[in-house]
């Protein structure tokens, strides 16, 4: 019988009734009496030169109540970068300053020129059309290898070129993976485009800004999935506002998928001219602002190349990718491509020797920084496209290549710095392939070619690094904060909990998840905890969610936390029952004596914490509530196997899927249900990023994928079926180093979806006799019927 | 400015509206209604779905004087007086169909109006009628789950793979 609850129960999300009914509380669902609106001018070229920036007229028009622009924010600071890489010989990257508003120079397409604060949001748009602005457009640099060619036009006049930074990794490593490349009885290289996407939560990001002028407290409202870091970098940073006179609330937030972690300009603005007005500020994206403000992803350049010995075994990994930073430097964009990415590229695989160089580069197109993912896909985009392309060469079954050179034995230490602290890569795999049914596969193949058409099959295993993460290793690795994650559990008399937490939900249900947990370790009914999370006023300082962290590291934090209080009320109950601390046993909500009939109530032990008339007073002091911060001592290392059949009709080019099947390894599962509709929206990302989205600007950095008519986001007529669509998390080695042995499961479908699609199609195309070796992504009907046609 | 009136979710209401007021900006700004959402600016994403006069509307699409006398439902209106979800309310929740939620009042609206008009749609009818609701987090399996269980379907349990 499955659970019905505690860990491992597929609980019905609490959060959902109010989202059903309309009752939600998202930041645009805000309204502080007397706000005022703003719209932002922003710029219409990639690259320029203000020359002329004239707001009288605009000034003056009905309704207006203030227009800054990037004088007003002389001697205020630019949006702050959060992790510092250093390059391959030593020395920092180059960090241009990112102005809240464009100063002298407008860098991207979107960049925010003036900001209109007027009565409604009508007069404020209004207003903008009175703006006079020249700009003298300079030569726009969309192209990475362009960027750095010598004479290129710099992005960031102060700067010597449009290199960010050039980073080896494991650089020691360098002339020994040359050598070991040199000395292979096989390469195998590929060169390959990891597309820049944009996030798209569906939820257009919105700021509020109020100022109270009595107490001199600011309040930011904003749509984040970690207002403490906003409220760090916000007030630190860029207002120099103390952090106690400044609150960061992020109430329901409608998906983030990274592109929610970063602090962007809108806030600062917000929360800046809101004091300056002495009157609340709102600002909401429209759709079309967001393709042009928020941080796109991926946009990755790579060649990868593979040696391996005469027996097939993989001996060494060479990859040089550029990474496009866009404009400017956004909060976490520098990790991305280096720490989230190189660190994971031995896969699950024994290759002893691996050597990355990245180039990140910085081009006239909005910040790009980490989406959902972060880095994982890139990596093992490349290393599963490239073992898939060796496969065919050398003649090897693509499961049974990978299977030789899995990793088997752990913890495991990669040659690129991390450590697996356990995994089964045979486990996923062979559910996985029970899953697909590779053995009827041929049947299947020899029924679509019936049909004029070519199946293929994909394979894909994957490693992801998650529950970001060790503070300690981070720091040494450039970033700027720790990464633990805090919880306080406050009891109350009657014996209910809340969890304040720095963790925050946009979608992933922490408010029926968490308390699946603490019911199991008090054995009292989930709906006797509560979640508060979203706000810096009643939550203790956390990192937020993001990076798959949110059950491994915020939960493991409130474990630790309803560890302490299980421990003092065990004091409490030993005092009540006459009988020692050591005897007491905690189940179902019961403290009883062990070897006696004794037993007191867990809401008699509360009652009496805050009634403390019989009480051990000389030993604890009253009140039942206990605060943990956790930082966890290695990364986790979710993995998994996924498979995919594609039909292709090689007259069109079109690709339907025709199965899809996932094997994940989460470790334990809190809640099933929502485990695997995580899995669900992370597929669909990844087969998006491989059939039909992409974030394309043109030489003249104009971006032609502004709406939804023009970046196509997965629909439900693009996904599988449901009879030929499983997803499964049934392997599970637990994570060894964190109290819940969870690994996280926000991100594997991104991660693990798209090179197994491309290695479908393929496959399907080879079986037609078509000598196709790669398709970038997204594989349009376009691209594949001319990859059919050039191959032919 | 024009005054309208229309019937939403049973009440009357009415509001001074200019011209160019959107419905889906009547029903958020000036009723407060703020349960249907607004996600693009190109009448793609379905976020603002209400019905009008029994017909699912992008509210986003149509003007709110265009709605003068016209009986409006919206997400606020699905569920009964005690708060006991609809049917199709209460199937999103029991296999799993929303995780953020933003899309959600869409989905439940055009899924009514699926329903309404086809009462046992299959499963390729339900994905080609979702071709104006876009949801990010779900991947659709679980909406379409939900619709389908909520016109009578059998439906494999949710977590149960």
């Amino acid at each position: 019988m499955p659970k019905d609850h505690g860990i491992g129960a597929s609980t019905k999300r609490r959060e959902d009734v109010r989202f059903l009914t309309g009752v939600g509380n998202y930041t645009d669902d805000i309204n502080i009496h007397g706000q005022a609106y703003v719209h932002f001018l922003r710029s219409d070229v990639a690259h320029g030169r203000i020359t002329n920036l004239d707001t009288a007229a605009a000034a003056a028009m009905p309704g207006v109540v203030r227009i800054f622009t990037g004088a007003d924010f002389e001697g205020v600071g630019g949006l702050p970068c959060g992790w510092e890489v250093t390059d391959k010989h030593g020395q920092p990257m180059k960090e241009p300053a990112h102005p809240v508003l464009a100063q002298g120079k407008v860098r991207h397409v979107g960049d925010p020129i003036a900001a209109i604060v007027a009565d409604t949001l009508e007069q404020a748009r209004n207003a903008a059309e009175a703006i006079e602005v020249d700009i003298e457009e300079l030569p726009a640099v969309v192209d990475m290898k362009a960027a750095l060619a010598d004479g290129a036009t710099l992005v960031h006049d102060d700067l010597s070129d449009n290199l960010c930074y050039d980073w080896g990794f494991v650089e020691e490593n360098k002339a020994a993976v040359d050598a070991a490349i040199a000395n292979s009885a096989h390469v195998t290289t590929l060169e390959l485009v990891n597309n820049r996407l944009v996030a798209n939560p569906m939820e257009p990001r919105v700021a509020v800004g109020d100022y109270a002028r009595g107490t001199g407290d600011s309040t930011l409202y904003t749509t984040s999935q970690n207002p403490h870091v906003i409220r760090l970098l916000m007030g630190a940073f860029v207002l120099g506002i103390p952090e106690h006179k400044l609150r960061v609330v992020a109430p329901d937030v409608g998906g983030g998928f990274g592109t929610k972690i970063f602090h962007y300009a809108e806030e600062a603005f917000c929360t800046f001219a809101a004091k300056a007005i002495n009157r609340a500020v709102k600002w909401t994206s429209s759709r079309s602002e967001a393709f042009m403000s928020d941080c796109h992803g991926r946009d990755h350049v790579t060649k990868i190349e593979l040696g391996l010995d005469a027996d097939n075994n993989f001996t060494a990994l060479r990859c040089l990718t550029y990474a496009n930073m866009g404009a400017y430097l956004s909060t976490f964009a520098p990790s991305v491509p280096t720490w989230l990415h190189g660190t994971l590229l031995a896969g699950n695989y024994k290759t002893p020797l691996v050597y990355t160089n990245v180039k990140a580069v910085f081009t006239n197109t909005v910040p790009v920084d980490a989406y959902r993912g972060a880095g994982r896909p890139e990596a093992t985009y490349q290393l599963e496209r490239v073992i898939d392309k060796a496969a065919r060469e050398v003649g090897a079954d693509p499961v049974e290549l990978r299977r030789q050179n899995f990793i088997t034995e752990f913890p495991y230490q990669t040659p690129v710095a991390v450590v697996y602290d356990t995994g089964d890569y045979h486990a996923t795999m062979d559910k996985m392939l029970e899953l697909i049914d590779r053995d009827g596969f041929a049947a299947r193949r020899s029924a679509s070619e019936a049909k004029g058409k070519l199946r293929g099959l994909g394979i894909n295993c994957f490693i992801e690094a998650c529950g970001i993460a060790p503070s300690n290793l981070v720091g040494q690795l450039g970033a700027r904060a720790g990464l633990y994650e805090s919880a306080t559990v406050r009891v109350n008399a009657t014996g209910g909990l809340v969890v304040m937490t720095g963790s925050h939900s946009h979608g992933q249900g922490h408010e029926t998840a968490f308390p699946q947990v603490i019911s199991e370790m008090i054995g009292i009914p989930e709906e006797q905890v509560e979640i508060v999370h979203g706000d810096t006023a009643n939550t203790p300082m956390g990192m937020g969610t993001y990076g798959s962290r949110s059950i491994a590291v915020g939960g493991s934090a409130m474990v630790r936390a309803t560890e302490k209080i299980i421990n003092k009320t065990k004091k409490i109950a030993a005092h009540l029952m006459e009988a020692s601390e050591a005897d007491i046993e905690l189940k179902d909500g019961q403290f009883t004596v062990s070897g006696t009939d004794k037993s007191v109530a867990w809401g008699d032990v509360c009652l009496a914490a805050y009634v403390p008339h019989n009480y051990p007073l000389e030993d604890i002091e009253p009140g039942l509530e206990e605060t943990a911060f956790y930082d966890p001592s290695n990364f986790t290392y979710p993995a998994g196997a996924y498979a995919c059949e594609v039909e292709v009709d090689p007259e069109t080019g079109h690709v339907k899927i025709e199965k899809f099947v996932s094997a994940d390894d989460f470790g334990n599962v809190i809640n099933p249900m929502i485990v695997e509709g995580q899995v669900h929206g992370g597929i669909a990302q990844g087969i998006g990023q491989a059939l039909l989205e992409n974030c394309v600007y043109d030489d003249n950095g104009q971006l032609l994928s502004a709406s939804y008519m023009d970046y196509t986001m997965p629909r439900a007529d693009d996904l599988p079926h449901m009879d030929s669509y499983s997803v499964d998390h049934s392997c599970q080695t637990p994570c060894t180093h964190n109290p819940l042995g969870v690994k996280g499961c926000g991100e594997a479908g991104a991660i693990g979806s798209p090179p197994t699609v491309i290695n479908a199609i393929l496959d399907a195309l080879q079986s037609g006799g078509h000598k196709v070796d790669h398709i970038d992504m997204p594989a349009t009907p376009a691209r594949v019927w001319a990859a059919i046609n050039q191959a032919s | 400015m024009t005054k309208v009136t229309m019937t939403v979710n049973g009440k009357s209401v009415s509001g001074d509206v200019a011209g160019n007021r959107l419905l889906v900006e009547f029903l958020r700004e000036d009723l407060r209604m703020t349960g249907t959402h607004v996600g693009c600016d190109t009448s793609q994403c379905g976020a603002c779905v209400v019905h009008v006069n029994g017909e699912a509307v992008k509210s986003c699409t149509m003007f709110a004087a265009e709605a003068d006398g016209a009986d409006v439902a919206t997400i606020e209106g699905q569920a009964a007086a005690d708060g006991t979800l609809n049917t199709i309310q209460q199937a999103f929740q029991d296999y799993h169909g929303l995780q953020c939620g933003f899309c959600t009042p869409g989905m439940v609206m055009s899924a009514a109006a699926l329903l309404k008009d086809n009462p046992k749609p299959t499963e390729a009818e339900v994905r080609d009628y979702l071709e104006g609701n876009i949801c990010r987090c779900t991947g659709y399996h679980n909406i379409v789950r939900a619709i389908m269980a909520a016109s009578g379907q059998d439906v494999p349990a949710v977590a149960a793979e």
